[in-house]
């Protein structure tokens, strides 16, 4: 109900032309954060004009009105510090479940979600689409089609932040990261990098395009044709020669990887896995810390050989190799 | 103990050797083992590096207020917002209330004669001095560009700056806080006088020992961070560098292991004050002495276990977000509950408005605001959103600046009369009190909302939507500068021409107000014996049953 | 006035510090100050403790191999050489205390510098300088090509070193100047400051080194016994 009150007075605020207190509502879940955002500030204003005016009033009513007054004794009350202490603590725990309700919803992408691979680097954003798209600080996205955004950085620590979606993610040297977000509004979106990155973190901006799907796939079309990022990966699949070992039959000297995404997988530690992006990436990096069952921890490492795009482009080629549906869109 | 009312009037000027006029010369305060004089020279050396620390605020709001910036190029401002952060937390907020009024009246308040270890006091002084050196020598070289927070890999592999110089002068500093917090903790255990049991001592001390207790436990291990990070840079070994297996984020926990424990160093001692200010000029005893006194216990514990707080969107996993989550808003609880004491202690006082009343009073008001904002960024789903944006610089500055420098400058104003034996002009005092309080809010008030607009911190240059809300911030910035500069003057003026202030020109209680103004070296002229409870105010009798 | 005049009057053994009102709160508040200095301490190296864990749980393998470049007998040796020296700094303090000669006193401090000297002549002459020659010092001079069988482990393998160096550095800082602390007890004691009454300065140094033990204590199996060191291995 608050929330209702408070939904109706951001729409009259917005109606009447004043300054809008929150960026553009363009995603599935920044209504929702709004709202929680408009109870904490309802929290903050009642309990700040609470003490204000209880302040102003013992300020002006117990004024010392000579020099010699003595006031009149008071006695602590453990009624008023239980209350005083339960209170907050139950607006505490409403707020707690209401967040992290939220936010456990903000880190599960739905399943259908399209796949967006972002780089960050000094000082710009590198995101590439499966079907082969690269954008340099933009993204063009259709609305109301769940985005998945996998994020890395080439050098330092990048944030890669959307107000209007009110989503944010840091992008990380060595790993990777990712939010999602559905767009439920057409227009224009800032891109901000949010984690201080060096000179011109400033300038590290760009901007989201959310389009109609006719608007979309006439973006698509007109784009150079490139490859996919699957068709690229099995290029270099190929160029740096892990076709050699890793044969599609299963013969090879290393296990094939066909259908082999999102499967748990056996190490010789005894330990399993899900090969996901981060195994891929680190099997590719680091091969000895990703020694499988029943084969020998031979394969080299192709730190330095590789950029962050082309280990994606060959995570995306993996991927391909599943079962139908994981093919590139 | 005498009455209140009868320690009001000026005491005709009595025999006054005292700790400022015992000795002479610059040895005798260069290797004085007074408490009171190491926490003068503190004062001096604090109030120099927040003029440092101020100034590169005023150049920053300055190129803020164009959108492609007015003053500096970007590499500049990072500089600049490095330096007001660094000098402005490790170099005047952490000391700032321990070093000088802690080591002025903490002895004072217990009834003793000098802190535990008084060389160790001294050698922390040098300490601090010796840091601020170092600090000032990596400014004057450039100065750095990492931000406070000198996060890897950009702090280790990328920054051009001399990022070392600046660790090492850190951690000098850290030093000084350590022995200071050890020098406090022993000192209140076991130097207070006759009579002075745990639960009658000061809320000032209890802070103070709060306080001390995060001094030990959090400032050893922002030393051995800022030296991994040195050895990273010095000899790129990759402890932090994930190309040669090391993880940027194990950096980022020991970094925020200490820092988060530290904010609360810097807001702990202000509600010291707070208790002291309030009661004072109420006349009254504290509403819920043992709550208040508690609460700063809990909060010293509980603010060690938050600090991945700062780190939600790191991409750590969801559990580990709740759990921090959680813990953090258990911790705005003892904080609240001190805020509903103070309000509580004015009901039925007997209330005076001089300036330190108006510093706690705003302090109240302004932490209030500060704390409860504080929700938003514990609150998981709305720290997503305000991760990185001015709303967080908002958040600190509230509870900083509004909270805890408030806190020193009342504090610096209540105790001034005993620590000078002066009195200043209590009317410029308050408008100086009042200039703050509105400079202040004009400042950072619409950082809140150009922060949930989605503007980032950090960024020297802008979209040009934010200008507006840029603009008025740095409007009232220059308010803000106006009320830091105005007790300088009149502070200084007083030293040498203020009316003598007496024993006790407040009517306050606390042995710090039964001997002379200024003390004698010894502090005491009669060593006390405390026969009453803290804040042990007279009262009139009900007049019916 | 006269109370502080007829406070001064009293009888205080050498060294008492007037801030305080007897020599059994000096102890006291002494003692206190050590032990939340120790705190502190442990604070300090549990920084490095704590990555070091988490690095060698990360990457066990580059960890074994680093272990195993450690010369295991110079670290045993070391570790009877620091426990032997925290057993003549206690004979030392138990001296003071049923009040013996201060050569005795002294005799004993002088055996733990000795050992404490002994273990950095070992670490130094025995260990840090063949690595250095050896070329395993983390750094520009690291020998990557010189050890092919470690593969990807190399990385690590530095990551190790670096650890090594780093806590048993700070480590030996710590014994450093525990050597100066005991320097500056047997030119105290040569000039009768302690006696049976008082003397904290012994005691409170006493739990100083004893910690500096124990951290080399914690360091040794940490540090060199990784990975087993059974014939073959």
């Amino acid at each position: 109900m608050i929330g209702l009150a408070q939904i109706g007075f951001h729409n009259a605020a917005a109606a009447l032309g004043l300054m809008p207190f929150a960026p553009p509502d363009a995603s599935s879940i920044a209504g929702d954060v709004d709202r929680l955002y408009y109870l904490l500030t309802g929290i903050t204003v009642f309990f700040s004009v609470l003490i204000f005016s209880i302040i102003f009033y013992f300020m002006i009513k117990y004024r010392r009105r000579s020099e010699d007054e003595i006031p009149p004794e008071t006695h602590t009350s453990m009624a008023l510090e239980l209350t005083w202490t339960i209170i907050p603590s139950l607006i505490c725990v409403v707020l707690f479940v209401w967040a992290s309700a939220l936010y456990v919803r903000e880190s599960r992408p739905p399943a259908s979600a399209t796949e967006i691979f972002v780089i960050g680097k000094q000082w710009m954003w590198h995101l590439q689409h499966p079907e082969g798209p690269r954008e340099i600080n933009e993204l063009h996205v259709p609305v109301n089609v769940p985005v998945k955004i996998t994020l890395t950085s080439q050098d330092v620590i990048h944030d890669f932040y959307v107000p209007a979606f009110r989503v944010k993610k840091d992008a990380l040297p060595g790993r990777y990261t990712s939010l999602w977000f559905d767009p439920t509004e057409i227009g224009k979106f800032h891109l901000f990098c949010a984690q201080y990155c060096g000179t011109n973190h400033g300038e590290m901006i760009g901007w989201v395009y959310v389009m109609s799907p006719k608007d979309y796939a006439a973006w698509l079309a007109a784009g150079e044709k490139t490859e996919s990022m699957a068709q690229q990966g099995e290029r270099l699949f190929t160029q740096y020669g892990c076709i050699e070992c890793h044969v599609a039959a299963g013969t090879g000297r290393a296990p094939s990887l066909a259908g082999l995404y999102g499967q748990p997988e056996k190490l010789a530690s005894g330990e399993t896995r899900v090969v996901d992006e981060s195994l891929i990436r680190q099997a590719i990096l680091v091969p000895n810390s990703v020694h499988v069952a029943n084969y020998q921890p031979i394969m080299p490492t192709y730190q330095g050989q590789l950029s962050e795009e082309q280990i994606l482009d060959l995570i995306a080629y993996v991927k391909s190799l599943g079962s139908e549906e994981r093919n590139g869109k | 103990m005498s009455t209140a009312t009868a320690d009001i009037h000026h005491d005709p000027v009595e025999s006054n050797v005292n700790y400022l006029n015992a000795s002479y010369g610059i040895k005798s305060w260069l290797f004085t083992v007074d408490h009171k004089r190491i926490g003068l020279m503190y004062l001096a050396v604090l109030t120099f590096m927040f003029t440092i620390g101020g100034v590169a605020a005023t150049l920053m709001r300055l190129n803020l207020v164009e959108p492609q910036g007015a003053l500096v190029e970007p590499e500049t401002y990072n500089k600049l917002f490095s330096t007001h952060g660094i000098i402005m937390v490790f170099f005047f907020l952490v000391p700032s209330i321990p070093a000088t009024l802690g080591n002025f009246l903490i002895p004072i308040m217990i009834g003793a004669r000098d802190v535990a270890f008084p060389k160790l006091n001294l050698l922390s002084w040098y300490l601090f001095v010796t840091g601020c050196g170092f600090a000032i020598f990596a400014i004057i070289s450039g100065g750095v560009d990492t931000g406070w927070t000198f996060y890897p890999p950009y702090s280790s592999l990328y920054s051009h700056t001399p990022v070392v110089i600046m660790a090492l002068g850190i951690f000098i500093a850290g030093f000084s806080s350590i022995l200071t917090g050890l020098n406090f903790v022993v000192t209140i255990h076991k130097m207070r006088a006759p009579g002075m049991t745990w639960f009658r001592l000061p809320l000032f001390i209890w802070a103070m020992y709060a306080t001390s207790l995060i001094f030990i436990l959090g400032t050893p291990v922002i030393a051995i961070t800022l030296f991994l990070l040195g050895l990273e840079r010095l000899f790129h070994v990759g402890i932090f560098d994930p190309a040669i297996g090391g993880d940027p984020l194990l950096f980022q926990h020991l970094f925020w292991f200490y820092s988060h424990p530290a904010v609360y160093i810097m807001i702990l001692p202000s509600m010291g004050v707070i208790s002291e200010l309030i009661t004072a000029f109420s006349r009254k005893k504290i509403f819920g002495y043992s709550f208040i006194a508690f609460s700063s216990l809990a909060i010293a514990v509980i603010s060690f276990v938050v600090w991945g707080h700062h780190m939600f969107v790191t991409g750590q996993s969801v559990y580990a977000g709740l759990v921090f989550s959680v813990l953090s808003f258990i911790v705005a609880i003892p904080s609240a509950i001190k805020v509903f004491n103070w309000t509580a202690t004015l009901y039925k006082g007997s209330i005076s408005y001089q300036a330190p009343m108006l510093y706690a009073l705003g302090f109240i008001g302004l932490f209030t605001i500060g704390g409860l904002t504080g929700l938003f960024l514990a609150s998981l789903a709305t720290d997503v959103h305000l991760n990185g944006t001015y709303f967080v610089v908002a958040h600190f500055h509230y509870i900083m600046v509004g909270g805890a420098l408030m806190g020193y400058l009342g504090g610096i104003h209540f105790w001034w009369p005993k620590i000078t034996g002066r009195l200043y002009p209590d009317l410029w005092a308050r408008i100086a009190a009042a200039i703050v309080f509105i400079g202040f809010n004009l400042t950072f008030f619409p950082q809140f909302v150009v922060g949930y607009w989605g503007m980032p911190r950090r960024y020297a240059v802008y979209p040009a939507e934010f200008q507006f809300l840029n603009v008025m911030s740095s409007a009232g910035a220059s308010v803000l500068a106006v009320g830091y500069v105005i007790p300088l003057i009149y502070l200084t003026w007083s030293m040498r021409y203020g009316p003598p202030a007496g024993r006790n020109p407040w009517g306050a209680k606390g042995l710090e107000w039964t001997t002379l103004s200024p003390p004698p070296t010894e502090n005491f002229d009669v060593p006390p014996i405390v026969t009453e409870d803290a804040y042990n105010y007279p009262y009139a009798e009900a007049t019916h049953v | 006035m006269s109370e502080l005049a007829a406070h001064d009057a009293h009888a205080h053994p050498p060294g008492f510090a007037h801030q305080f009102e007897d020599v059994a709160q000096q102890k006291e508040a002494g003692t206190l100050g050590m032990w939340a200095f120790l705190v502190t301490e442990i604070l300090f190296f549990g920084g490095m403790f704590t990555s070091y864990i988490i690095y060698r749980s990360l990457h066990l393998d580059g960890f074994i191999i680093g272990s195993h470049l450690l010369e295991v007998q110079f670290g045993a040796t070391n570790t009877a050489v620091l426990i032997c020296s925290s057993l003549t700094m206690a004979l030392a303090i138990r001296s003071a205390q049923t009040g013996k000669s201060k050569g005795t006193i002294i005799t004993w401090l002088i055996l733990t510098m000795i050992l404490g000297a002994a273990f950095l002549v070992v670490k130094l002459t025995f260990e840090w300088y063949p690595d250095y020659v050896h070329h395993i010092v983390p750094g520009a001079y690291f020998g990557f090509q010189n050890h092919a069988a470690w593969g990807a482990n190399a990385p690590y393998v530095q990551m190790f070193m670096c650890f090594y160096f780093f806590m048993t550095g700070l480590h030996a800082l710590h014994m450093v100047v525990g050597l100066g602390i005991l320097t500056v007890l047997v030119i105290m004691t040569a000039r009768n400051k302690f006696s049976p009454e008082y003397y904290t300065p012994l005691e409170i140094s006493g739990l100083y080194w004893h910690f500096v033990d124990i951290v080399w204590i914690f360091l040794f199996p940490l540090l060199y016994l990784i990975g087993g060191r059974y014939p073959g291995s």
